[in-house]
């Protein structure tokens, strides 16, 4: 489905400094498949979303979607972030409505699909609080439903639970790939967090520091759907030994 | 607990008020201190009952004038900060004017324009909304800039359009900073127009107070004073209105 061949960003900071964000990356995302990307910071996985997305051109290599170069953003897309960044003057309903209203549909049409998708994340019944008084994981609920209301075959994820406490962090992981199993999805997920990055994915995408390459993509083969045991299964420890030796054999500077 | 609230919010500020009134009556009455250089408040209550009806008509007028500054600042301040935070190039020329025509002392300008422009109201409006259009840009601009980049993408990424973009999201976002500058903005209105007075006109509580200083009588002074600070605290909570209805999200959620 998304097809990202030798693809290159660099930047101009604003002091004018050419910055490698991405470096010749190479990855071919299968339809429905849950990839995620793992590696330290600043090293290019946002971008990477954004490449995909359409939001930003990429320097040099080619990114298609479905068999069509991705010039500009497309609405096939839900966008999920490390912050909820929801509208404070709205309620939860009329927040999750804000996607299809800005896509340019009737908000009126979608209201039962959006109040089912509040109960879906269990939001049943907070459809007219404001943002303000749920707390960090019910608005990156809504967050996420927000994305989905549009029904969009691509969901790109950077870091969407980054901001939430390790317990709440667990429980989302899980919520999420309970509502995946239920409606399937491409999923590109960014994440800092090796376990996440291994409980959530089909194949993990192992990235270097900036500029960021993929080190590795290594296949999980832990069978779905998965839940809290997956993580006592050996196959999760190797993996995820796998992926830390990556990340941390790179530490050591080269040059 | 309510009873306890009351008394904390409303209670005490209005026995301290009220002590420091009795104290001030008493101390003019003992130390014999003259009137016209501090009236007792009984005496500035009574001068401003016998110019109630006179007053009115003042009232209005500085009234009228602020609310007229008042209104000009948003009118020109907030298409400003728009297109301050719109274009970087607009941003670069327009930015020092506004910094250089709030630097300027307004009280200096005032003579010049009340040459320039004549008597009447007009002038005084132009002070006022000098006065008071800076914090609207500044606020309006910061409230503007504050959109967080993640929402922007957004809605780039669902391909609504720049316009819509600036209705539905950075408008809204930026109402509460808005209302900042605009509550900033009603208090500094009410000191244009009376600076504006002050230098030119027979209007006005300003030309009260100026006349009535000139004419030793300082109880008059003292209730126009009194009455400018009632029309300030009763406009800036208008606009705290305003801004209750407009962003009812602000409110406290109340008990919890």
């Amino acid at each position: 489905m998304i097809r990202l061949d030798g693809v290159t960003k660099t930047y101009r900071t604003r002091r004018g400094d050419l910055v490698r964000a991405v470096e010749d990356v190479t990855l071919h995302v299968e339809e429905n498949e849950f990839v995620t990307l793992v590696g330290p910071s600043g090293c290019g996985k946002s971008t990477l979303l954004k490449l995909v997305a359409g939001l930003t051109p990429a320097t040099h290599g080619a990114i298609r979607v479905r068999d069509t170069a991705v010039s500009e953003p497309f609405p096939d897309v839900g966008f999920v972030f490390q912050q909820p960044v929801l509208l404070p003057w709205r309620s939860v309903l009329d927040n999750v409505l804000f996607s299809v209203e800005m896509l340019g549909q009737q908000p009126r049409q979608y209201r039962k699909q959006a109040a089912d998708l509040l109960e879906l994340t269990g939001l049943g019944g907070f459809e007219t609080k404001y943002p303000r008084e749920l707390s960090g994981g019910m608005q990156q609920r809504v967050a996420i439903c927000r994305a989905l209301l549009p029904d969009p075959s691509l969901l790109l994820m950077d870091e969407p639970f980054g901001a939430l406490d390790a317990m709440t962090r667990e429980e989302m992981s899980l919520e999420l790939l309970r509502i995946w199993e239920e409606r399937r999805k491409t999923i590109l997920f960014v994440t800092h967090s090796i376990p996440e990055a291994i409980l959530l994915a089909d194949r993990v995408v192992v990235m270097t520091p900036r500029p960021g390459r993929i080190a590795r993509i290594l296949e999980v083969g832990l069978p779905r759907p998965r839940t809290i045991e997956s993580e006592f299964d050996p196959r999760f420890k190797a993996a995820s030994d796998e992926v830390r030796g990556l990340i941390f054999a790179r530490r050591v500077p080269a040059r | 607990m309510i009873s306890r609230r009351l008394v904390g919010d409303y209670l005490v500020p209005a026995a301290t008020l009220a002590g420091v009134l009795v104290a001030w009556e008493a101390a003019t009455h003992a130390l014999r201190v003259p009137r016209f250089v501090m009236p007792a408040p009984s005496a500035i209550l009574a001068e401003g009952w016998d110019w109630r009806y006179r007053f009115l008509g003042h009232a209005w007028v500085t009234l009228y004038e602020t609310l007229g500054g008042f209104a000009l600042s948003i009118v020109v301040g907030v298409p400003l900060a728009v297109l301050i935070v719109y274009s970087p190039t607009l941003k670069n020329a327009l930015y020092p004017l506004i910094v250089l025509a709030q630097s300027v002392p307004k009280i200096a300008i005032a003579p010049v324009l009340l040459l320039v422009l004549g008597h009447g109201e007009i002038p005084k409006v132009i002070v006022a909304f000098l006065v008071a259009f800076f914090p609207v840009v500044v606020d309006t601009a910061t409230g503007l800039a504050a959109t967080p980049p993640e929402l922007l993408d957004l809605s780039r990424s669902y391909r609504a359009s720049a316009f819509k973009t600036f209705l539905k999201v950075r408008l809204p976002m930026a109402m509460p900073f808005f209302f900042a500058g605009a509550k900033v903005a009603i208090t500094l209105s009410v000191i244009g127009a009376v600076v504006g007075e002050f230098v030119g006109s027979d209007k006005g509580l300003g030309y009260v107070i100026l006349s009535a200083t000139s004419y030793w009588k300082t109880e008059l002074a003292f209730s126009s004073m009194i009455l400018l600070s009632v029309m300030a605290i009763v406009l800036f909570g208008a606009v705290a209105l305003v801004e209750r209805l407009v962003c009812p999200w602000l409110a406290p959620t109340g008990e919890e």
